[in-house]
């Protein structure tokens, strides 16, 4: 590495640090910079700061955001008495693009997780509830995910939530599109027997 | 080049670490290998057919491959998916509290059928049961004494005199009860009633049909649940984590009304 010139081997430093790329990609994505036009290399530059600068946590739903309240948030169409629970900020994407969902996100940045000893206070729980208070939420839709953890951090977050009064749902389970019947295992088929709809 | 290149075993699955985008790093505990490391490809995939039957907390049956470094799991059937003990947080916390107790205590590739058939069955008992404290008690001990950790409960572990029916003294470190006398000279004796000596003799040869049997008062359970525990850590000398998310349940009072747990 001592033969490339120093600014090029800072940059293979820096660009193997990232996930899923080894020495020799970042030196392929470095020369592929360094033969891009300057404009392109500037963008990129750019984006990697603007992220770094502009983006932080709504203050309502914890989602990444470029303002706050996040776009969602503020959105007066939204209707402010559902809230729907998720792990992570990139689980609300797929599910706007649903179109299904009129409601407002709550981002937990986590599930609970015993075995790692994870508990619920590294979890945005507390401002969950917080946000319960004033009495306008009529239904909290749990939409952790389907896996041992996200239950813990349902079932958890079941107990508290239900004793105000406020109707907790939870996301339904059972067989995805394109799977096999004969492959799915024993809690997905019961819930998804438990779960059937009248086929009409 | 003896072993064949695929085997097949029962597994119960203890604990998951997500690889990459998709794929799942298990830790298993078989009754032919004891605890193996196996590799979930796709798991992580919607519709992946190994999906749920690799979850923690599953008896599953599993086809492997075995892999240079890794052995990657072909092939998945539930055998049992605790699905009671699933839907319920006590019993699902107590289930990660069993799980992380035999990742801590046991070394990969050590066989140990004895200890497969207590976890298997206190899997079955806990998804089954309500009488959750003696199962846990119950298998906190057996988990010892599979272990090569019994206590010594007959005879006082420094004079070799047989125990008298009163107050004697437990000692983490001599590995047994301890004789009022002798006690005075170990610092680190915690006091024993009667009734728990004779329920941890009890269990000692007992199978679950009988153990569940005991009645177990309040005070009582504590004592039982403070000895073992005590022990469980002298000899672990480390945190068992999912031990700190049953306080923090605890202390939140999220415990039902209707049930005495502790």
């Amino acid at each position: 590495m001592s033969s490339l010139a120093e600014p090029v081997a800072k940059l293979v430093r820096e660009l193997s640090k990232l996930p899923g790329i080894g020495p020799k990609s970042a030196q392929r994505l470095t020369y592929y910079l360094l033969r891009s036009p300057d404009e392109e290399a500037k963008t990129l530059a750019e984006a990697i700061l603007a992220l770094k600068e502009k983006i932080s946590l709504c203050s309502i739903c914890f989602n990444i955001t470029d303002c706050d309240p996040c776009p969602i948030c503020q959105d007066k169409k939204r209707d402010y008495s559902i809230i729907c629970v998720v792990e992570k900020p990139s689980d609300i994407m797929p599910l706007e693009r649903t179109g299904k969902y009129n409601g407002v996100y709550h981002v937990l940045h986590g599930t609970i997780n015993p075995a790692e000893g994870r508990g619920p206070e590294e979890l945005k729980i507390k401002e969950l509830l917080s946000r319960l208070q004033n009495g306008a939420v009529k239904e909290v839709i749990l939409a952790t995910n389907p896996n041992i953890e996200g239950e813990t951090t349902a079932l958890y977050l079941q107990r508290l939530i239900v004793p105000l009064g406020i109707r907790v749902s939870r996301l339904a389970r059972g067989l995805p599109f394109g799977a096999e019947l004969e492959y799915a295992d024993d809690m997905t088929l019961s819930q998804a027997l438990e779960g059937r709809q009248v086929f009409q | 080049m003896s072993s064949p290149r695929n085997y097949q075993t029962q597994a119960i699955i203890l604990k998951q670490i997500k690889l990459g985008e998709f794929d799942k790093l298990l830790a298993i505990y078989t009754p032919e290998f004891g605890k193996l490391q196996a590799l979930a490809k796709g798991a992580c995939r919607p519709g992946s057919k190994l999906g749920g039957n690799v979850e923690p907390l599953t008896h599953s049956l599993l086809f492997l491959a075995r892999g240079r470094k890794l052995d990657i799991i072909t092939q998945s059937q539930t055998i049992d998916g605790f699905l009671g003990l699933k839907s319920d947080l006590w019993r699902l916390s107590y289930g990660f509290y069993i799980l992380e107790l035999i990742d801590l205590f046991t070394m990969e590739n050590s066989v140990n059928r004895p200890l497969f058939d207590l976890l298997l069955e206190t899997l079955h008992r806990l998804n089954e049961a309500d009488n959750d404290q003696i199962i846990l008690r119950y298998f906190e001990f057996n988990l010892l004494c599979h272990l090569g950790y019994r206590p010594q409960l007959k005879r006082c572990v420094i004079c070799n005199s047989y125990l008298k029916p009163q107050a004697n003294f437990f000692s983490c470190r001599q590995g047994g009860v301890l004789c009022p006398l002798c006690a005075q000279k170990e610092t680190a004796a915690h006091p024993l009633s009667v009734d728990a000596l004779k329920v941890l003799r009890l269990w000692e040869s007992c199978d679950y049909t009988m153990a569940v049997r005991v009645k177990l008062k309040p005070e009582l359970s504590w004592e039982l649940r403070q000895v073992l525990q005590d022990y469980i850590k002298y000899h672990l000398q480390q945190e068992v984590k999912s031990m700190r998310w049953l306080e923090e349940l605890k202390k939140l009072s999220l415990v039902d009304s209707n049930s005495s747990r502790h």
